[in-house]
């Protein structure tokens, strides 16, 4: 069922099997994977902790871009109520995996879930801060505009949003302590200061599970230090939060789960438990070459 | 000159729903080129136009006859066929979207240019009615014409209305529009098919060759007013307005002049009548806008710089008077003309400016500060020192290049900003003394540090 190299490779795009759910056991002889899911029978190594629900359930997930594979079955599955890291070299599928959790690119095989439900039906329940560099940032917006977007999709087709969208918005800069800022065309502000009104814009959306793309990405340190209050206070209101994140040396202080991703899942738990030497050099060691070729024969549609 | 005011008034009961057509265009293609520029999609509203051209040839031959509907649905139609080609081109080859574009506006243009020279050369090909779409004719709107305007005008406003903040979002933040649940591309379809809709009925007035301008010119200058989008589409339609109504009217004039004693007539065709137009104010736009605009840029560099100078004299005559420890001393124009370099001419006038502020006032043997002078001459030469010590000690800068990096920094530091310079220098111990507050008094340098550096010499 799953597409050979072999195959023609349009075939690896076009397809989108249905699995049966996730009952079927892990082959044991993956790094080793802390599950917290109620869903999979006790056919494990290691006890079960007590279950709590599943933010994000990815399996067997292929997403390809240009017909080119960038992420290879990606078996993931998230708690609810942590502070996840995303970790990898460049070119890892870290804001692919992101964007194909959220829904915004295809994927060519797997099935995603959040909260038990699809994206779409999920969405009200999902929050988002996309790297600072996809935006036009002198687009006419005050940052307290930029923040009031983040409550559109509560407000339906044609209507404007009102005074209690914009005290709510307002709200949420101040979280940020960007109320001083509301006012202000985004690009007279520094780096630090859009990043504080992307996320006030995700606490708009009053979301129980925030995906951040590189948050602490080219911040000042005052600035990361407000973030990492900011998504603590989240995590002490059980709220989830997937961020991809750039610097390993601080992925222990910050993050109580991670997942460690070079195209495919090399282990994913507890940072405790899995943050090791071992699976750092089996992310970032460079001996994927074979895969990263094997990837590049199937977008040419041409043997390596 | 009589005849355009006559016609810009609306007296000419010919011309006033020519005039009333050409505005409402203006209007639409100002409000909908707002969004159209905002989402980049600029330059295939041009290819949009240009490959409208064989649509309308098309029409003419199916049709037999001039009819404004049919060429309205060949030119939707083959602009719409450009825009699909250029998007298979960009997503089927290695073809970047600019090439990709220029390939099918040039080609599909190129293709209209020939079927109209077929039409002409036709025995019942009617000429006029070809020709005017290339630069475009007002004048020979009729009522009807300027109704399904009207209507078209209304439907894209209404749109624009309805979905303000839909549109917003996909412009700003497409993913993020996505993520919340907003179809997208439908969106994105949508706004192109008001584009494409607003470029095709404006072809008859304007031409294919100058539609894009009246597109992206008006939002470009609107941008120049405001930081708002609201706002910019309000201007945007404002000057597509008028940049209608008024080309519209110089279109309709005939201008006579002579060439080797042959009277010449000559009229300008709408489309370039209208860009020019539209081109004045945003060149108005760009020199006069007070936030954005060149002027006010000058105007607000040139206020800098002479608080600069003015500071710079204050600070040049307090730190000759601290090297002799007399602040009373006459310093002479010679000292000061040592100490920077700047001219003399350009040091006669800033003295001269701040003695006519009473900062300081001429005496036998040269200037010195007035009280109020030296107040702020210690307050200017507190901050210079205080980031010359930070520069040093936390930036391990050498001590004698701090001093031109203060100068180009102190004047833009905020208060809050010197109020923690000063409080993490006092905390390391490098403040001289424990006073607070700039006391203006000679025991002054209780709160300003030491030079690091030398003072006196030619600075650079």
């Amino acid at each position: 069922m799953k597409p050979d190299l072999d195959d023609d490779p349009g075939q690896f795009v076009a397809q989108s099997s249905t699995l049966p759910s996730s009952a079927e056991q892990r082959p044991t002889s993956r790094p080793s994977v802390e599950q917290s899911s109620a869903v999979l029978n006790g056919q494990r190594e290691s006890p079960p902790i007590p279950a709590a629900p599943l933010a994000v359930d990815v399996h067997d997930v292929t997403v390809a871009y240009h017909r080119k594979p960038v992420l290879w079955d990606v078996d993931l599955e998230l708690p609810a109520g942590r502070l996840i890291a995303v970790v990898g070299p460049n070119g890892a599928g870290k804001s692919t995996l992101l964007k194909a959790i959220l829904g915004l690119v295809p994927i060519a095989s797997g099935r995603i879930r959040v909260f038990g439900r699809t994206t779409s039906e999920a969405r009200s329940m999902i929050g988002y801060v996309p790297q600072r560099e996809t935006v036009d940032w002198d687009f006419p917006v005050s940052a307290l505009d930029v923040v009031v977007m983040g409550r559109y999709g509560r407000l339906g087709w044609f209507r404007r949003p009102g005074r209690r969208d914009r005290d709510a918005a307002m709200e949420c800069l101040k979280q940020l302590g960007m109320a001083e800022f509301a006012d202000r065309q985004i690009n007279q502000l520094s780096g630090g200061q859009q990043q504080r009104v992307f996320l006030a814009r995700a606490l708009a959306q009053e979301a129980a599970i925030y995906f951040m793309d590189e948050p602490l990405a080219g911040v000042d340190a005052a600035t990361e230090q407000a973030i990492i209050e900011l998504l603590r206070s989240l995590r002490s209101a059980g709220k989830t939060v997937v961020a991809v994140h750039h610097d390993l040396q601080t992925v222990p202080d910050y993050f109580d789960h991670v997942v460690l991703l070079n195209m495919r899942v090399v282990a994913a738990g507890p940072t405790g438990s899995v943050f090791t030497q071992a699976n750092l050099q089996a992310t970032y060691g460079g001996r994927l070459t074979l895969l990263d070729e094997a990837a590049e024969a199937v977008r040419r549609g041409r043997p390596a | 000159m009589s005849d355009f005011w006559r016609l810009i008034t609306l007296g000419d009961p010919n011309t006033r729903v020519v005039l009333l057509g050409a505005s409402l265009l203006g209007l639409t293609a100002g409000v909908i080129g707002t969004f159209t520029v905002l989402r980049r999609r600029a330059l295939v509203g041009d290819a949009l136009a240009h490959a409208a051209l064989p649509g309308i040839c098309t029409a003419y031959l199916v049709v037999g006859d001039k009819s404004l509907i049919a060429f309205l649905i060949g030119a939707l139609v083959f602009g719409i066929l450009g825009v699909l080609c250029i998007s298979f081109i960009r997503s089927h080859t290695r073809i970047k979207e600019d090439a990709a574009i220029g390939i099918v506006l040039s080609s599909f243009f190129g293709f209209g240019i020939v079927l109209s020279r077929i039409i002409q050369n036709h025995p019942t090909g009617n000429r006029a009615g070809l020709d005017t779409f290339i630069f475009g004719k007002a004048a020979a709107m009729l009522r009807q014409d300027v109704l399904i305007i009207a209507i078209i005008a209304v439907v894209v406003l209404a749109a624009v209305f309805l979905l303000f903040k839909e549109l917003s979002s996909l412009c700003f933040d497409r993913d993020f529009a996505a993520t919340q649940g907003w179809p997208v591309f439908a969106l994105d379809v949508l706004l192109m098919g008001l584009i494409c809709v607003c470029t095709v009925i404006g072809l008859p007035a304007v031409g294919v060759v100058l539609m894009a301008a009246l597109l992206i010119i008006p939002a470009a200058a609107a941008r120049f007013w405001t930081e708002r989008l609201s706002i910019m589409l309000v201007i945007a339609g404002s000057i597509g307005m008028a940049s209608g109504a008024i080309g519209t009217a110089l279109s309709a004039l005939h201008f006579e002049y002579t060439i080797e004693s042959r009277i010449v007539h000559m009229a300008v065709p709408t489309g370039p009548a209208v860009v020019l137009v539209a081109t004045t104010c945003f060149l108005l736009s760009m020199l006069l806008a007070p936030q954005r605009g060149i002027i006010a840029d000058l105007w607000r560099r040139y206020r800098f710089s002479t608080r600069i100078a003015a500071h710079h004299v204050l600070r040049a005559l307090y730190e000759i008077g601290e090297v002799g420890g007399d602040f009373s001393n006459p310093v002479s124009f010679d000292a000061l003309l040592r100490l920077r370099s700047w001219s003399a001419a350009a040091l006669q006038r800033e003295l001269d400016r701040a003695a006519s502020r009473t900062l300081i006032r001429a005496v036998p043997g040269g200037f010195a500060l007035t009280d109020s002078g030296l107040a702020e001459a210690v307050r200017l030469v507190r901050i210079h020192r205080l980031w010359e010590t930070y520069l040093v000690s936390e930036a391990s800068i050498a001590p004698d290049h701090v001093d031109r990096d203060a100068d180009e920094i102190e004047h833009v530091l905020s208060p809050d900003l010197i109020a923690r310079l000063e409080d993490t220098l006092r905390r390391q111990g490098r403040l001289p003394g424990a006073a607070g507050g700039a006391a203006a008094s000679a025991n002054a340098e209780c709160v300003i540090p030491t030079s690091p550096h030398p003072i006196g010499g030619p600075q650079p």
